[in-house]
């Protein structure tokens, strides 16, 4: 059994059909690199399996550790370990980033019957993460997101996974808008993350961040389907031809 | 036996200011004559009606419909025990006051440091030996105002709390009024005179509590005067029974340099009116004006400001927060007038909502009237639902719908409570929003997280 078996997923926001029947399956220490022009559906799919109600599922399954994902709601997702870095990070003013991970850290402890953990604690295992991230201290005592650059909240993101020790983890391009230095930093994060018990999803446009996180599978996403599915090498492809040549496969699949 | 009447208006406090006439043989002859003065201007004006611009959103009918009595003297009832829950620790003094009577046997009052007085206005009144003829009601427009009016015809007992010249008072003084349960709807009319003078620092905290069910009208007037460069804290603290009438009046008169904070919090009652009414009287004053209301079932909760720039160079900062639910009701009516002398004035007004439900309402209105050229007013006032967004995003990360409701709830009412200056009065005040606030979530719409119309209207000027 994988970890997470997709089946048929179709979704719709607004009435209009977004995903048209995805099949895929993760197993634990695999990492996928899941890439698609604009608009393909890439973020839908992550927001769909983080259980936002706004998408709406018509058709499909989805199961994680072969219990029934579509039936959970957000936070239960998240308490059975699955961790969305999002494209967006949302601010929230008026409440500290260590408040608010010590809070979601226990309320997942608490799910799986664990002892919370004090501020105490906390603390220095939130100040660990942040210094494998390299985001100043300061960070941790200012509201979620609130003022942060681009950067800093897509680190920050990777902070929350790195507390939070999820089995699967979808970024969704986590990459997207770092420069250099930023992209070395939050690969290295990841990097320290892969383990033989999780398994990572990165959505990403650039080859650029899988030749400092390598993945097992690389998959391409278009119009709502998976349209090809490939191992490292494809994302070199697609960097050298772009997605043109897959058009006619596309075309095919419609 | 009813005790709800239809009646109109004045007529039916006669009977009890003749009652307070009689019984009130120990009070100077000059307040007598102010008293008499208030009952006629009382008489006159009647209670507002919404044709007043005033009183636009908020129908008074349910008080002038109400037959209220004055509690009866004798002992209260009301034992040590019963108060101890309701101390806040670090504070200078707790006086207690139970249906409009000072208690002294249920107050704190250890030895205050020198130069520092707090007692009972009733007390003070009868020792009077000129003093608070100079001071009280001296600054309150009684035209036009019936509630103030009504406090100052039917003045009896309150706070008088006097800082001499140049003496810092860190600890706050607690003013609790506690009312009881009647038969009857009781009706109390506090009078608190404040006097900081030249140079003093004083934080007062202003909390009204009920002890029982029963229908009551509070109707306080406190009188804050702040001297040359005194710096003084107001903390008005309502939680009252749902079925309650509260009326407050904080009229602050603040001198050269005077710097005044005045925090509100409506956390109770059925319909309460809270009027802040500071008047900058000389140059370089700053005034603080910060609020928080939260209100469910069909509780109405009006907020009206009248900031009165009469000297140059004075900064005002006015925000309130409100969170409504259920059937609630919140008015926020801001109005600031800018003298012709009141040059290089700094005011801002800022008004934050959030509706819970579909029936919660708010008015919010921007009345500005400026009369100098050289001046910054700004205004702006935002409604709104609670961020689908923010709310999705802590629950991606294993919070709740109701922890991660009550998160963001509690940071819109932490931009209130963290413009307290942190110490004992903060943390007290925080602890009863948190409490305040979990009710509400319990009432909410939870298991509804899907995406809602923002109805909301969202504006912001400057002019
Ligand atoms: N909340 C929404 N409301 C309306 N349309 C939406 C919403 N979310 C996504 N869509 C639409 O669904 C389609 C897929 O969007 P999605 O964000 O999943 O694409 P993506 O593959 O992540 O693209 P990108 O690479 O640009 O991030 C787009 O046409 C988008 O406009
Ligand atoms: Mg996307």
């Amino acid at each position: 059994m994988a970890m997470l078996e997709i089946r048929n997923l179709h979704a719709r926001v607004n009435k209009q059909e977004i995903l048209k029947g995805i099949n895929l399956d993760i197993n634990a220490g695999e990492v996928h690199s899941l890439m698609g022009p604009n608009g393909s559906g890439k973020s839908t799919l992550a927001q769909v399996l983080a259980r936002r109600e706004t998408y709406e599922v018509t058709e499909g399954e989805v199961l994680f550790n072969g219990k029934d994902l579509l039936a959970m709601k957000p936070e239960e997702a998240a308490c059975e370990g699955l961790f969305i870095a999002f494209q967006y990070p949302v601010e929230v003013p008026g409440i500290s980033n260590s408040y608010f991970l010590r809070a979601a850290l226990n309320a997942q402890r608490k799910y799986r019957g664990e002892e919370p953990i004090d501020a105490i604690d906390f603390i220095p295992l939130l100040k660990e993460k942040m210094k494998l991230l390299e985001m100043d201290e300061r960070f941790q005592s200012r509201a979620i997101n609130e003022g942060f650059s681009g950067g800093e909240k897509k680190r920050n993101e990777i902070v929350q996974m790195a507390v939070l020790n999820p089995s699967l983890a979808i970024l969704d391009e986590t990459d997207s808008g770092l420069d250099i230095d930023a992209l070395k930093i939050v690969s290295q994060g990841v990097n320290a993350m892969r383990s033989p018990d999780r398994a990572i999803v990165m959505v990403t446009h650039y080859q650029r961040l899988l030749d400092y996180i390598v993945p097992d599978f690389v998959h391409v996403l278009a119009g709502g389907k998976i349209v090809k599915s490939g191992g490292a090498e494809l994302a070199l492809e697609l960097e050298r031809e772009g997605y043109g040549w897959i058009e006619p496969a596309l075309a095919g699949a419609r | 036996m009813s005790t709800m009447t239809q009646t109109s208006g004045a007529g039916t406090y006669l009977d009890a200011f003749s009652e307070l006439e009689q019984r009130g043989s120990k009070q100077p002859e000059w307040l007598r004559s102010l008293r008499q003065e208030a009952f006629a201007s009382f008489c006159d004006t009647g209670f507002p009606t919404i044709k007043d611009e005033a009183w636009r959103f908020t129908s008074v009918a349910p008080i002038s419909q109400t037959v209220f009595s004055l509690p009866e003297a004798g002992p209260s009832g009301v034992t040590r025990a019963e108060v101890e829950a309701f101390r806040i620790d670090g504070t200078a003094c707790s006086l207690v006051f139970v249906n409009g009577r000072f208690a002294p046997e249920l107050s704190d009052q250890p030895k205050l440091a020198a130069g520092v007085h707090a007692g009972s206005l009733g007390e003070a009144l009868a020792g009077d030996t000129g003093a608070l003829e100079l001071q009280l009601g001296l600054k309150l427009a009684l035209q036009n105002d019936a509630f103030s009016s009504l406090n100052t015809a039917f003045i009896e007992d309150g706070a008088c709390i006097r800082i001499a010249r140049g003496t810092v008072l860190e600890a706050p003084i607690h003013l609790l009024f506690l009312s009881t349960g009647a038969e009857e709807p009781l009706m109390f009319h506090h009078r608190n005179l404040i006097v900081a003078e030249a140079n003093t620092q004083v934080g007062i905290v202003e909390e009204h509590i009920s002890l029982a069910d029963g229908v009551t009208f509070s109707n306080v007037v406190t009188e804050l005067i702040a001297a040359e460069n005194a710096v003084a804290s107001h903390y008005m603290i309502e939680r009252k029974n749902r079925q309650s009438f509260h009326v407050a009046t904080l009229r602050i008169q603040q001198e050269r340099s005077a710097n005044v904070s005045s925090h509100s919090f409506l956390l109770g009652g059925a319909l309460v009116r809270n009027n802040v009414h500071p008047v900058f009287a000389g140059e370089g004053g700053e005034c603080l004006i910060n609020g928080l209301f939260i209100g469910e079932d069909r509780q109405h909760l009006d907020n009206y400001m009248l900031v009165e720039h009469a000297s140059p160079r004075c900064n005002s900062h006015q925000y309130y927060n409100g969170i409504l639910n259920d059937h609630a009701h919140g008015v926020f009516h801001g109005r600031i007038i800018v003298h012709k002398d009141a040059q290089k004035t700094d005011s801002k007004q800022t008004n934050r909502n959030l509706l819970l439900s579909d029936d919660a309402q708010i008015d919010t209105k921007p009345q500005l009237e400026i009369y100098a050229d050289d001046v910054k007013c700004t205004h702006g006032a935002t409604i709104g639902q609670m961020d689908d967004n923010a709310l999705f995003y802590l629950r991606s990360r294993g919070l709740d719908e109701n922890a991660a409701r009550s998160l963001l709830l509690f940071a819109f009412a932490g931009e209130c409570t963290g413009r307290i200056k942190p110490g004992p009065v903060r943390a007290h005040i925080e602890k009863l929003v948190r409490r305040a606030l979990p009710k509400i979530i319990a009432n909410g719409e939870a298991g509804d997280g899907g995406e809602r119309e923002d109805k909301g209207r969202n504006w912001e000027e400057v002019g």
